[in-house]
């Protein structure tokens, strides 16, 4: 009797998106990215710390942050405030009953916007600044 | 074998008392026409007597045969097995996710039915006054008489499907919900809002629309849990105002 019942120990087959619809896919999508931004903000108030400890460690910092690689690290956090804050619109949306109906077109709709805007801040991050 | 026949292996579930379970293979022959409830009942029939089910109507009407096929719920007694494998291929049966299981694909929904029961579930709802927000398919065309289908048949395949449901055992689940928002709708009895207003009612839903996608009976439960919400914030607001207490 004991198996097969639900218990707060599942919760990481949240992540699992086999078989599942697009409204699980955004729910996914809206707890890795809820992870990530999280953790940036954790590394982006130890990185203001830096400020504290005069311009030179400042400036290596800021050095750091131009490379290539930091460069990636914070495009994938735009993408993934464009993905959290856009979803949760929708979420929002359709608690209140508005859209339930066309969920799925505001997943895709919503999805693709965040991928149009995560190219154009790519492209002014590499190729014009 | 018969032409247009195929052979297919049914990879049942299978748990005995406090035995740990374990999957066991029947290989088939079948008619891909035929539905994955016949092949159970045949291995039933002719394989294993010891197998244990739930069905009772074989036309989607009762809910009893709700089980997992291929890891998607699915009425058993209306799921062709054309549309869940290939000739030569494999079907895993399993028993409904979330809950107790009492013997191989049975499932213990006494919680479920309770909770029904709490959300004074109606038995039968007229189509004209089922509330959904869109106009259901049209008949067939065919100068038969049709009846159209959109009662909660209690088959549990959307508890199932919940992953909210499969990490909180005191989640109140879209059936209930469900039922909730249908039989407030009809009466208006300010009581049912009480009852799903709190963390386990409407908003434990984390809008996955699980339950929609796998309801064979037109209930959409993921839109009456948000309709519900609607209706819980604007009683509370009324009740802000005086209008309503």
């Amino acid at each position: 009797m004991k198996n097969n019942q639900p218990a707060p120990g599942k919760a990481l087959r949240w992540f699992d998106p086999r078989h599942r619809q697009p409204g699980t896919w955004a729910f996914i999508l809206n707890r890795i990215t809820a992870l990530g931004l999280t953790l940036y903000l954790a590394l982006h108030l130890i990185m203001l710390g830096k400020l504290a400890q005069g311009p030179d460690a400042y400036d290596t910092f800021i050095a750091l942050a131009k490379t290539p690689w930091i460069k990636v690290g914070e495009l994938l956090v735009i993408s993934a405030g464009l993905i959290h804050g856009l979803n949760g619109i929708r979420i929002a949306l359709t608690s209140f009953g508005i859209g339930v109906t066309v969920q799925r077109q505001l997943f895709w709709g919503f999805l693709t916007l965040a991928l149009l805007g995560t190219v154009i801040f790519g492209y002014f991050m590499f190729f014009v600044h | 074998m018969t032409e247009g026949h195929w052979h297919v292996t049914f990879c049942i579930y299978r748990k005995k008392g406090d035995q740990p379970p374990f999957y066991q293979d029947f290989p088939l022959e079948v008619d891909p026409d035929e539905y994955v409830l016949d092949g159970i009942e045949r291995i039933w029939a002719f394989h294993d007597r010891s197998l244990t089910f739930r069905h009772a109507c074989h036309h989607s009407t009762c809910g009893a045969c709700g089980m997992l096929v291929n890891g998607v719920e699915k009425l058993t007694c209306i799921t062709p097995i054309r549309a869940v494998t290939k000739n030569g291929g494999t079907i895993r049966v399993e028993p409904l996710r979330n809950f107790p299981v009492l013997s191989d694909l049975v499932v213990d929904m006494a919680e479920f039915y309770l909770r029904m029961e709490q959300a004074h579930a109606l038995q039968v709802v007229p189509v004209a006054q089922s509330t959904l927000p869109y106009e259901p398919p049209p008949f067939p065309d065919d100068g038969l008489p049709h009846q159209r289908l959109n009662d909660c048949i209690e088959c549990g395949m959307c508890v199932s499907a919940c992953p909210i449901a499969l990490t909180a055992s005191s989640y109140q689940g879209p059936a209930a919900l469900a039922a909730t928002q249908q039989t407030y709708s009809l009466t208006g009895e300010k009581s049912l809002l009480s009852l799903v207003d709190c963390a386990d009612g409407v908003w434990r839903c984390h809008s996955g629309f699980e339950c929609t996608a796998v309801c064979p009976s037109n209930v959409d439960p993921a839109w009456r849990i948000m309709e519900l919400r609607r209706q819980v914030i604007r009683h509370r607001i009324q009740r802000i105002f005086h209008q309503d207490r």
